[in-house]
């Protein structure tokens, strides 16, 4: 228990770790990017099943106009970012790592780009199923960076019962501020999302919770709420991985979420605050996910800033646009500790994505990164919130015992945080052995 | 843009604490280094002339088994370093350098390079060369000289140099030769062991008594440890969990009889058991990582150097104390995994 659980008496989660958290776009309001001239949107952005193209070669699309539908219930269709013309449907390298089918839009130079495709709806009169459908067609999905279908989420199992839905405005990772903005800037989006997903899951209580580096955007909403108000806005301790559902189900309730279990085992559902501001946005409206909030920042960035991009944006033409530099770089989409690098900057941003970083690291060859032998420190037993034991993981990975790590040390309980890469002093590739021996495992299993 | 950057491309995370197995050992190094320094101002050249003999040996050996093996050169990680300056604070200072030699090469041999090196080992090679040579050298392992002597930087203690496969000489005229006061060439815990006599405690915390080069002054090994553990690079659970739970087995049995056993303080101040719980109990590498394993280790090492003090034949306990607490850390390690976050474990 750290001196913050002491001092305020919450008990938090045990373990992690305090890096550098580099949040200097936190005063940066969001800007609006201009348009690129060409989008690319690859069915896939989601967890799931990819979307189904609704649109072919040459066909012209209006700003907002459903591109892809649904395959199913597990996907989520897809809206055109941009008024323009479909330049085609090709492989396309995607921030997950293999190249997949994206539909490219060539956009509309001149246009006034207003989104001129939406189907209002009175919110008061939905059932919980008709918003579980609503969301379904805006495409939303957990845009903290997991892109896992936001009404999957919100369709609490027949068996299971959530009494709290726990908005997550943690955004533990270093660098990125963009849901801190959109909790400055569009609280009361935020809290209109939170109640139509409160009515989807039949919650009666919602926690905001909040890492207390953040103390403007917990006094500024807490400033929104009536007296006797369901919504508690919650400042939690600042740490890493505070933002994950485990941990901060943990913090915000106490509640431990069984191994192997869904934050429902628990009665919680979890939702990011950029995901319920869209939706607070979007479904009165009638719209789909066309755009979103992305932190540029890193030390190859000139001018860190927060951007609303439209959706299939390539990074090279935000890199372009904002400048960098740097002779050997990383470029991560989303944050530094759990974030994919790139090397193609065809790459577009997701809906995923939250944001775009630019290191400028250390070579490999270089002696900082060089690999000692585990020293058994411990550190990385101590910064482990799952509390697992990667030193002997890792003895166990270099042995190639992958179904041991999985039998008798918790394999499958790691979430793949990095704080044990984060601190070991031999500098041992912890998660990443362990990302590898999930695979094989999981290979074997199929 | 002007120049085409190389894209480095790595898996998460892209960021790290940045302190290095080097940093943690140059610091450890940095540590032991005002003992060093204390124990040369005490025993003069011949401590120097150890240290030096000894730690060199050390790299040596460990450069010899990096190329024996085809790896690298491992000098740069320090823990070579650190091998012989421990192991050199626990030998007596006018130890016979060639002697000092042979406990540096066999530490590092058989404590270190025969498991495959840093980390693999499971004992503390320094100790490792101590048992070594406390077996094949009994009599010059047990040989002690005053500390201040006159002319000690000038002079070598006559043992010191000994020649290369011959037994030193006796010290005993000497020792009446150099010093003013009379000297029993015993230790604190040898007095206190065989003659009952307890040293004052001030004499020990100070480290102006006689002993091994390291073990003699509390507050110094105090100092490093405390630096070390400011900065994380000690676990600070290990050296006080071994002090508390040896002073508690030390104050029970002088409770029973204080006429006989030494009082709870003196055992803590005397010997090597503040360097062995400083600087050899804490070593990382054969403690064990789970938080619960740390307790169970400490205490064990705690109580059984005092049980092999009060009823062994040895005067120090400690060294064996530490070794077995390494043999058990796997073993302590296995039974005391942590309980996984969420895991629902019989009974709740
Ligand atoms: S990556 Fe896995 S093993 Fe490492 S600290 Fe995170 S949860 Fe633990
Ligand atoms: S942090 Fe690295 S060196 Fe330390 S115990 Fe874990 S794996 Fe070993």
């Amino acid at each position: 228990m750290g001196l913050f659980n002491l001092l305020f008496g919450q008990k938090g989660f045990t373990h992690g770790i305090h890096p550098p958290y580099h949040k200097d776009t936190a005063d940066k309001p969001i800007r609006r990017l201009p348009f690129p001239p060409q989008l690319v949107l690859p069915l896939d952005q989601h967890i799931g099943k990819p979307a189904i193209p609704l649109v072919v070669k040459g066909q012209e699309v209006v700003r907002g106009e459903p591109i892809a539908k649904a395959d199913g219930n597990f996907s989520v269709p897809l809206h055109a970012p941009a008024t323009g013309r479909i330049a085609g449907i090709e492989l396309m390298p995607t921030p997950k790592g293999p190249k997949t089918n994206a539909i490219l839009i060539d956009v509309y130079e001149g246009s006034t780009q207003e989104v001129l495709w939406e189907q209002p709806r009175e919110m008061s009169e939905l059932s919980p199923q008709e918003i579980i459908q609503a969301i379904q067609d805006s495409g939303m999905v957990g845009l903290g960076g997991a892109a896992f279908p936001s009404h999957m989420k919100l369709s609490i199992p027949p068996d299971k019962q959530v009494d709290t839905l726990i908005v997550n405005g943690c955004e533990c990772e270093p660098y990125l501020t963009c849901d801190h903005r959109i909790m400055l800037e569009h609280p009361k989006a935020l809290l209109r999302g939170i109640r139509y997903a409160m009515r989807a899951t039949g919650t009666e209580k919602a926690i905001i919770g909040i890492e207390d580096n953040k103390m403007d955007a917990v006094e500024l909403l807490k400033s929104h709420l009536s007296k006797g108000s369901p919504v508690e806005v919650k400042a939690v301790e600042t740490k890493y991985p505070q933002g994950s559902e485990k941990m901060l189900i943990k913090s915000a309730l106490d509640r431990e979420v069984p191994t192997g279990g869904l934050p429902a085992d628990v009665g919680v559902v979890v939702n990011n605050v950029g995901t319920l501001a869209g939706l607070g946005d979007l479904l009165p409206k009638g719209r789909g996910l066309i755009e979103r909030v992305i932190t540029v920042a890193g030390p190859g960035i000139a001018k860190p800033a927060n951007y609303l991009v439209p959706l299939g944006t390539p990074i090279r033409y935000i890199l372009d646009y904002v400048g960098y530099e740097g002779a050997r770089t990383e470029f991560i989409l989303g944050g530094p500790m759990m974030g994919p690098a790139v090397s193609a900057l065809d790459t577009p941003i997701t809906k995923g994505t939250s944001g775009l970083l630019v290191l400028n690291e250390p070579s490999i060859e270089e002696e900082s990164h060089k690999i000692w032998p585990c020293i058994r420190c411990a550190r990385c037993v101590s910064a482990c919130p799952m509390h697992l034991n990667p030193s002997m993981l890792g003895q166990l990975a270099a042995k190639r015992k992958y179904e041991e790590m999985a039998e008798e040390y918790h394999l499958t309980d790691c979430f793949e945080c990095g704080c044990c890469s984060y601190v070991c002093p031999s500098n041992i590739p912890l998660v990443q052995y362990f990302r590898i021996a999930k695979a094989i495992n999981r290979e074997q299993a199929a | 843009m002007s120049k085409k950057p190389t894209i480095e491309l790595r898996t998460s995370p892209h960021a790290h604490a940045g302190e290095d197995v080097v940093v943690i050992m140059r610091n450890v190094v940095y540590a032991l280094l005002p003992i060093c320094a204390f124990t040369v101002w005490q025993f003069g050249i011949s401590a120097l002339a150890l240290l030096v003999v000894v730690t060199l040996t050390c790299l040596l050996s460990e450069r010899m088994f990096n190329a024996l093996s085809g790896k690298p050169s491992s000098l740069g990680d320090w823990s070579a370093t650190i091998t012989g300056l421990l192991l050199a604070m626990t030998l007596p200072p006018g130890f016979p350098l060639w002697m000092g030699a042979v406990a540096a090469f066999v530490g590092v041999a058989l404590g270190k390079a025969m498991f495959g090196g840093l980390g693999m080992n499971a004992m503390n090679p320094a100790l490792i060369g101590r048992a070594f040579v406390q077996a094949a050298f009994p009599v010059a392992i047990t040989t002690w000289t005053p500390a201040f002597f006159d002319g000690r930087f000038s002079q070598f203690i006559p043992t010191t140099l000994t020649p290369p496969f011959l037994q030193p000489p006796a010290v005993g005229d000497w020792i009446s030769e150099v010093t003013v006061d009379a000297f029993s060439g015993a230790t604190p815990l040898a007095l206190q062991k065989f003659e009952g006599v307890v040293t004052d405690h001030m004499d020990m915390l100070l480290g102006t008594t006689a002993g091994s080069a390291g073990e003699t002054s509390a507050l110094l090994i105090l100092a490093g440890g405390l630096y070390l553990a400011a900065r994380r690079m000690l676990d600070w659970r290990i050296p006080v969990l071994v002090l508390l739970s040896a002073a508690v087995t030390a104050g029970i049995f002088y409770m029973i009889d204080p006429a006989k056993y030494p009082d709870p303080l003196f055992v803590v101040l005397s010997g090597g058991l503040m360097l062995g719980a400083w600087f050899m109990a804490s070593d990382m590498v054969g403690s064990p990582v789970t938080p619960l394993g740390v307790v169970i280790y400490a205490v064990m090492i705690g109580v059984i150097t005092v049980i092999i003090r009060l009823f062994g034949g040895l005067t120090e306990g400690v060294m064996y104390a530490i070794l077995l607490g390494n043999a058990a850390t796997p073993l302590i390690d296995q039974i005391t995994q942590p309980r996984v976050f969420g895991e629902q474990r019989a009974g709740k």
